[in-house]
Parts: C-alpha cells; sequence; structure tokens
C-alpha cells in the first residue's frame, strides 16, 4: 500500500509501470506464449519484453527510458562479473514501533527480492575500480531508512579509506518516515560521508534516475562532484502534488524534469541508458584512476610467464 | 502531555519566535545582515551578529514573525534557498573568524513552491549538511518551536542540539504523515504519537542533548539560565581544536543507525 501511494503520488496513473508478476494481465498472445508484450507508456507501441531487456529496459521505439531494478541497472553499468557487494545482509528494523512498519519491510523484502531500498558495493566499469551504489525503487519505493543510510555512509567510508571512487544511482521517494527522526538523521549523516570522501579529493558522481526525490535530493543526490541524470526523471526537494496542493495551482508539464533542472543549472548532462557505461568509464579515466585491465596487461609484459601472481595488482 | 499538545503547543501563535531569543540574547548588540549575495534576500531567515555577554556569536534564526503582516513578509518561516544560502554564506564568514554559531530552528518546513524548486530548495539544503559537517568553528542549534524535517536540518548540523521541552522535530509533518499512510490528515494525533517527534522521546533517541524547560511568567529568569548554559557550552567547544570540532560533530551524527537499535520510549505522558 504504501508503495503504491508513492507511486501515484510521483507518476500520473497512466505512466505506471506494471510489475513483473502483473505484467501478464492481458497482455499475453495466444501466437507468443513466452514472450510478453509491453507498452510503452510513452508512445503507446507494443514490443516483447525480451526485446525490452535486451535494450536496457528502453523503449525500443521512442526511447523511453523504463525504471529498472538496482540489480538490472548494475547487470547492465558494472564489467561483467566484477561487482562484489558490500554489507548487502544489513537489513531494517521497526526501530520505533511504528504501526504496519513489520509488515511493510517484509513486503517490500518480499516484492524486491533485495534487503534493502539501496545495493553497495565494489565493481569495475570499463577496467575501472569504483564504488558503487545503486537504490532500488521497488523496496519501498527507494525511501532512506536508518540502514539505507548507514549502508551508504559505509561505502563512502570504504572509498575514502581505499581511495576509490564513488558513483551512486539514486531514485527515492525520500526520507522513510517509518523511521522517524532517525531517518532524517541519516541525511546529515550520509552527507558527512560525502564530504570527507571529498575532502580527500576523491571523484563523486550522482546519476538520478526517475524518480529522485526529498530527503534524497535534500542530501546525497545533490552532492556529487558531477550530477548526471537520465532523461525525462523527475527530480524534485518537493513533489508535484505536495507543491500544487500548496500553491493552488496545476504544474506545468515539464517542471521538475531532468531537462527543465538542467536548464537551471542543476544537473551537469543527460545521459541516455545506452550511453551511461561508456560516460563513466571516462570521467573515472579523466580524473586519473587507474585501469585494472590496463595495469593487469602492463604487468603481463614485464613479468616472465613462470612469476607467480604474488605481487599481482589488487 | 501528549505528543500532538505538544505541536500545537510548538504552533502556537503566542510564542516566542526567534526575535526574541535575539534581543533577550544580545541585549540588544545585533546586527541583522541580509542576502546570499546571489539571488536575494530571504526574511524567513534572520541571522547576523551579536554579543552574548563577551562572546561574539553568529545567530542564525528561522523567524516566523509575530503578527499576520510580518508571518505574510517572512513566508511564515518557511525558508527558500536564498535562506539556506544566506546561513551559509554567514556561517562561512563565522568559520573565518572561528566565531561561534548559534541556530535557532522554528519551522514547519522548507518552502515547497515553484521559485523554492527552480532556485534548488534540496540543492541548498544537501550543501548546508555538507558544509556545515566540516565547518570549522563550534555550531549550537536549539530548536524553539517547530522542527520541519529538512528544513530543519540544514541549520542543526551542530556540535550539539537542544529543544524547549514543548518544540517538535520530525520527519514529516503529523498531517502529511497521515493523509499519506492513512489517507486521513485527521488522524494527525496519532502520527504524532507514532513519530516520536517530543523533546523527551528525541532525547531517548539521542537525538538531542538536551530539554529546555518551558519559560514561565518570569521571561527574565527564563534567559538568564539559557544565556548562562549557552555560554559555558560554547567556551567548551571554544577551546577544542578544528580536527575535535569536527570529528565530534561527524561522530554526532555517524552514530545514528551505526547498529540496529529497537528503542522504547516511556509513555507516561501519553
Ligand atoms: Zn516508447
Amino acid at each position: 500500500m504504501f508503495n503504491s501511494d508513492f507511486f501515484t503520488f510521483l507518476k500520473p496513473k497512466n505512466e505506471l509501470e506494471k510489475l513483473p508478476s502483473e505484467r501478464s494481465n492481458g497482455n499475453e498472445r495466444p501466437f507468443i506464449p513466452e514472450s510478453l508484450l509491453i507498452k510503452c507508456p510513452e508512445c503507446k507501441k507494443m514490443m516483447l519484453s525480451s526485446d525490452l531487456a535486451e535494450n536496457k529496459r528502453v523503449c525500443v521505439h521512442c526511447n523511453h527510458h523504463f525504471r529498472m531494478s538496482a540489480r538490472e541497472r548494475i547487470a547492465v553499468t558494472v564489467d561483467e562479473g566484477s561487482f562484489v557487494e558490500i554489507n548487502g545482509d544489513m537489513t531494517s528494523k521497526n526501530i520505533i514501533n511504528f504501526p504496519e512498519y513489520t509488515w511493510k519491510l517484509a513486503n517490500a523484502k518480499n516484492r524486491s527480492g533485495e534487503n534493502e531500498a539501496v545495493i553497495t558495493g565494489i565493481c569495475t566499469i570499463n577496467g575501472y575500480k569504483t564504488v558503487l551504489f545503486v537504490m532500488d525503487s521497488n523496496f519501498m519505493m527507494g525511501s532512506m531508512g536508518t540502514v539505507t543510510g548507514e549502508k551508504i555512509t559505509c561505502a563512502f567510508e570504504y572509498a575514502s579509506e581505499h581511495h576509490l571512487p564513488v558513483i551512486g544511482f539514486t531514485v527515492s521517494g525520500g526520507a522513510r518516515m517509518q523511521e522517524g527522526i532517525l531517518s532524517l538523521m541519516q541525511m546529515a549523516k550520509t552527507s558527512g560521508a560525502v564530504k570527507r570522501h571529498s575532502d580527500k579529493g576523491l571523484l563523486y558522481i550522482t546519476v538520478l534516475t526517475d524518480p529522485t526525490t526529498g530527503g534524497v535530493t535534500a542530501s546525497f543526490a545533490m552532492e556529487g562532484d558531477i550530477i548526471l541524470s537520465e532523461p525525462h526523471v523527475l527530480i524534485a526537494f518537493a513533489g508535484p502534488r505536495v507543491i500544487e496542493q500548496t500553491i493552488r495551482q496545476k504544474l506545468p508539464k515539464d517542471f521538475q524534469s531532468a531537462e527543465f533542472l538542467q536548464t537551471k543549472g542543476f544537473v551537469d548532462a543527460i545521459v541516455s541508458r545506452a550511453k551511461m557505461k561508456e560516460v563513466l568509464g571516462k570521467l573515472l579515466m579523466i580524473h586519473g584512476y587507474k585501469n585494472t585491465l590496463s595495469v593487469q596487461e602492463e604487468k603481463e609484459e614485464i613479468l616472465p610467464d613462470d612469476t607467480t601472481a604474488e605481487e599481482d595488482i589488487e | 502531555m501528549k505528543a500532538v499538545e505538544r505541536v500545537m503547543a510548538a504552533r502556537a501563535s503566542n510564542r516566542m519566535t526567534a526575535t526574541d531569543y535575539i534581543n533577550a540574547l544580545t541585549g540588544g548588540t545585533f546586527l541583522e545582515f541580509h542576502g546570499d549575495r546571489r539571488y536575494a534576500d530571504d526574511r524567513a531567515i534572520k541571522a547576523g551578529l551579536g554579543m552574548i555577554d563577551n562572546i561574539p556569536v553568529t545567530i542564525i534564526g528561522l523567524e516566523k514573525g509575530k503578527n499576520t503582516q510580518e508571518r505574510v513578509a517572512r513566508n511564515f518561516g518557511s525558508a527558500h534557498p536564498e535562506g539556506y544560502r544566506k546561513a551559509l554564506r554567514l556561517m562561512k564568514q563565522a568559520e573565518k573568524f572561528r566565531r561561534p554559531v548559534l541556530c535557532l530552528v522554528d519551522t514547519s518546513g522548507a518552502f515547497c513552491g515553484i521559485g523554492a524548486e527552480e532556485r534548488g530548495q534540496g540543492q541548498a539544503i544537501a550543501e548546508n549538511l555538507m558544509e556545515m559537517m566540516t565547518l570549522k568553528t563550534p555550531i549550537l542549534s536549539i530548536l524553539i518551536g517547530e522542527g520541519g524535517s529538512g528544513g530543519a536540518l540544514a541549520l542543526a548540523v551542530a556540535n550539539e542540539v537542544w529543544m524547549l521541552e514543548n518544540a517538535v522535530y520530525s520527519v514529516i509533518s503529523p498531517e502529511g504523515c497521515a493523509s499519506i499512510l492513512w489517507k486521513d490528515a485527521n488522524k494527525m494525533a496519532e502520527a504524532a504519537q507514532c513519530l516520536r517527534m517530543t523533546s523527551h522521546d528525541l532525547l531517548t533517541m539521542e537525538v538531542i542533548e538536551r530539554i529546555i524547560p518551558e519559560p514561565e511568567d518570569d521571561k527574565a529568569e527564563f534567559f538568564a539560565t539559557l544565556k548562562e548554559q549557552i555560554i559555558e557550552t560554547l567556551c567548551q567547544y571554544q577551546t577544542m581544536t578544528d580536527e575535535e570540532l569536527t570529528e565530534n560533530r561527524y561522530n554526532r551524527f555517524r552514530k545514528y543507525g551505526q547498529t540496529v537499535k529497537i528503542y522504547s520510549f516511556e509513555e507516561s505522558n501519553v
């Protein structure tokens, strides 16, 4: 219930994507039993779900970027097999005994298959080693609780310690109100970790994905050295409905879109999903981080064949 | 007192505002400074310099206003991005002269509107959180009325956070919480209780260091005691090195959620 509230709150109903479990309703065609058809909410054209998956969940007709899970995001962003998860077993509890939260957490875990609204770890992107965090909209709309904040903070602390850059994909309905003030405190905590990482001269790139709102916008999402966004992402502090209620007037259609925010000066570049990996790799290269592939090749050239791997580069 | 009663007390129109505190604490030495040097002067934030006894202090207060006309001019204490940028500008100025910073927090939240979004409300708050964390001068924040979410936190990344007994501090307004979760803003009393937003509950969670008893009839005595406490605390932090100060502030916030801790609250005042 909580999730769907946030969905409708953030997007008009007709743009809602179907969940994997709901996709078969009415979309199946008898002559293609294995392949489900998906309708693009933007151009209304149909496509095979396998084609959509193949195309990184971007509409094959109009380039509309569908939402994707954190695991799907990692799969299309990092070098195959390079991702090592950190703190994967950390999970939220009902710390202030908030009504229905225990049940909602169980439901979120069930639905997303994840323990928390963010996945953190280390990976390489086109050979460049980086710390990575990816939020997941299937887990309570990516809301930030204490464990979400803790995992992100730990990721920055790890990166600071090991002199690594951080790349973060954000998607969030905001702070998780079921954890009361302690979720608000995560905004300060994560910002502190970002600042310490930054003060060490290390690179932090944020990639805003749809939707990035509330307490996440007002903390680490807006703190990157470089702020990238996917196309047509909703980026807001206060969601459109809250503003409409406050000012009692309708907002223009593209208000708070990535493109709008770019004209206002808050987004460095809008990068399509197809180009994202290449752009991230290039940014890591420009900032002088070592490419583990080329380091590997160098080593192989210098060392005779029979040398043991003892002194190998980590 | 029930949580909802404290919410009402925190919002009461006759409650003392930041200006009362500024006047009483600085004894008329306060000089207000205006503007963020980028866009405008946000009157929801009253900020400047003053002497608290013989200590020069940068004071930044969220001001709701005293009467209807002033409340409108001050946007009911809801700041725009330029307000948070003015606050940060003056905090950086304080850092330059290693002058302590006193923040007085009283807002229902950062303003939600077209201009606020266009000028980067989220970015302005985020920048304050980041920069305050490593500001090389002592910061003390006192919640004197409402502490509304990110708009309050943007002035409360401090070495210590104190709270008037009937002030409240929450991630969301109880009305907002009730209407999102239960589709019924009338359930705000229940939401206020569940959110654990009172000074006593926040002390239990170590979100604040100190509860300041509400002033009784004798305001002079209230301010004399408060002034003494502020001076004592600022002097104590003023002796710390830059590194000790920022380490203290980082660790203060680092602890929230470092281990999963289930809180139990005293229900005697429910
Ligand atoms: Zn399409």
